[in-house]
């Protein structure tokens, strides 16, 4: 009995593991697949990434062949919709900002709400595809790994540093670290203070991104393991509703969530660069 | 949870999707939305001009009716005036000819009046004359018969 309870916990313990795997090339662990140094690649969050990207350059391909001032069709009017949405943030946090942040803004929120949305796809579904054809490690999720939001949060950073010092200048922005929270008389705090607060940003970006897609995946797996774990008989007549149940409510939450996710890592990104513009 | 190349190819991706949404998505759409919202405003502001145009023109209309009604009753006031005196003048002038030829038959009427008493005088006195003479006739002094006449004749 506690034989079998320890194997079924070992087939968890494997089940999730090999869920939480990338395919990963160059550097990597011949027996975990974990990649060993930094001259790796994860080649499934490349690869959906490239697919959720793929997607949006279509829809903008599409949208702009067909650009009709007058009698915009259904996919204009959606696009549209969201793109004076995202202009309309930018424009009130960042009044008279370069364009450039607009497409960024959008870009990040369609690019990284794309992503996060092949975490509704079923836990199971990408891996067994890939199983069929030879690839024995795929998570389709490619905002679940933390390379994915820090790609995109230190190029926000790039931008944070770059419009900080075109706004204020160098040394404006430099001074900035000398007096900003607690004024001249603490100088020694305030430096570490404000590098805290600006490292922080990109950090905390990338990691909540990171952080909830991975734990939206965890659960998936654990709600998944419930009708797996139960043995063919009659517990499946209790688990398998119960495991429906779950990952249905999961699902429609998860569709909340993988939205909310894209809609405040663009919204920090906008808060952001505005500080860049005016050094609040 | 390890960083790798693939946050390299992340960024790449990330720039050079944003690049690509840049080019052909928002830059054309944002110029078509701004171009659609000047169009609006444009023909919100002719539409309001129009109105107001429209308000103006209906104002003069009412004013060149009012002062058109009010010259037509400044004209047949007139008009009425004018009859009115055309036809005072032409009684009184009606009256004038009227007493004019009254007047004039008058004095016709006199003047044969006279005449005729005149020819009657003569005649009497011819008559008279006749019979004095006839009465006279073997009688003294002609003359003064005569001259007795013409008294008589002056005195009727």
């Amino acid at each position: 009995m506690t034989k079998r309870v320890a194997q079924s916990g070992q087939g968890v313990v494997e089940y999730m593991q090999h869920h939480l795997t990338n395919l990963c090339m160059g550097e990597c662990d011949p027996r975990t697949h974990h990649a060993t140094g930094f001259l790796s690649v994860h080649v499934d969050t490349l690869f959906f990434a490239a697919v959720a990207a793929c997607v949006l350059m279509l829809i903008a391909w599409r949208v702009r062949r067909a650009l009709d001032p007058d009698a915009p069709g259904t996919l204009q009017n959606i696009v549209e919709m969201v793109v004076e949405f995202v202009s309309k943030q930018v424009e009130d946090t960042v009044p008279g900002a370069s364009p450039v942040i607009a497409s960024l803004a959008l870009t990040i929120l369609i690019w990284v709400w794309f992503m996060n949305l092949f975490d509704l796809l079923p836990i199971d579904l990408v891996p067994w595809l890939g199983g069929l054809i030879g690839i024995h490690y795929v998570r389709p999720v490619p905002t679940s790994d933390i390379n994915t939001g820090l790609g995109l949060s230190l190029t926000v950073f790039a931008l944070i540093l770059y419009y900080n010092i075109k706004v204020k200048g160098l040394f404006g922005y430099l001074k900035q670290f000398l007096f900003h929270p607690f004024g001249r008389f603490l100088i020694p705090v305030n430096i570490v203070m404000s590098l805290i607060e600006e490292l922080s940003k990109p950090l905390s970006l990338a990691l909540r991104l990171f952080g909830n897609m991975f734990a939206g995946e965890l659960v998936f797996m654990l709600i998944a393991l419930i009708g797996g774990a139960a043995a063919v008989g009659l517990g499946l007549l209790i688990w398998l509703p119960a495991q429906i149940a779950l990952d249905l409510a999961w699902e429609i939450f998860h569709l909340l969530v993988v939205s909310l996710q894209a809609f405040i890592f663009m919204v920090l990104t906008i808060v952001y660069l505005g500080m860049a513009h005016t050094g609040e | 949870m390890h960083i790798d190349l693939t946050l390299v190819g992340q960024t790449i991706a990330f720039g050079l999707l944003v690049w690509f949404v840049h080019k052909v998505l928002l830059g054309p759409l944002q110029t078509l939305l701004s171009a659609r919202q000047k169009r609006i405003a444009d023909g919100l502001a002719a539409g309001e001009r129009g109105r107001h145009e429209l308000e103006l023109a209906h104002q003069r209309a009412a004013e060149v009716l009012r002062s058109a009604k009010a010259t037509a009753e400044r004209i047949v006031a007139e008009a009425e005036r004018h009859r009115a005196r055309v036809i005072e003048e032409a009684g009184a002038q009606a009256k004038v000819e009227g007493e004019r030829w009254l007047a004039a038959a008058r004095a016709e009427f006199d003047q044969e009046v006279r005449r005729t008493k005149e020819g009657l005088r003569a005649q009497v006195g011819r008559l008279a004359l006749a019979g004095a003479e006839k009465i006279l006739r073997q009688e003294v002094d002609h003359t003064v018969h005569v001259k007795l006449l013409a008294q008589l004749e002056s005195s009727l």
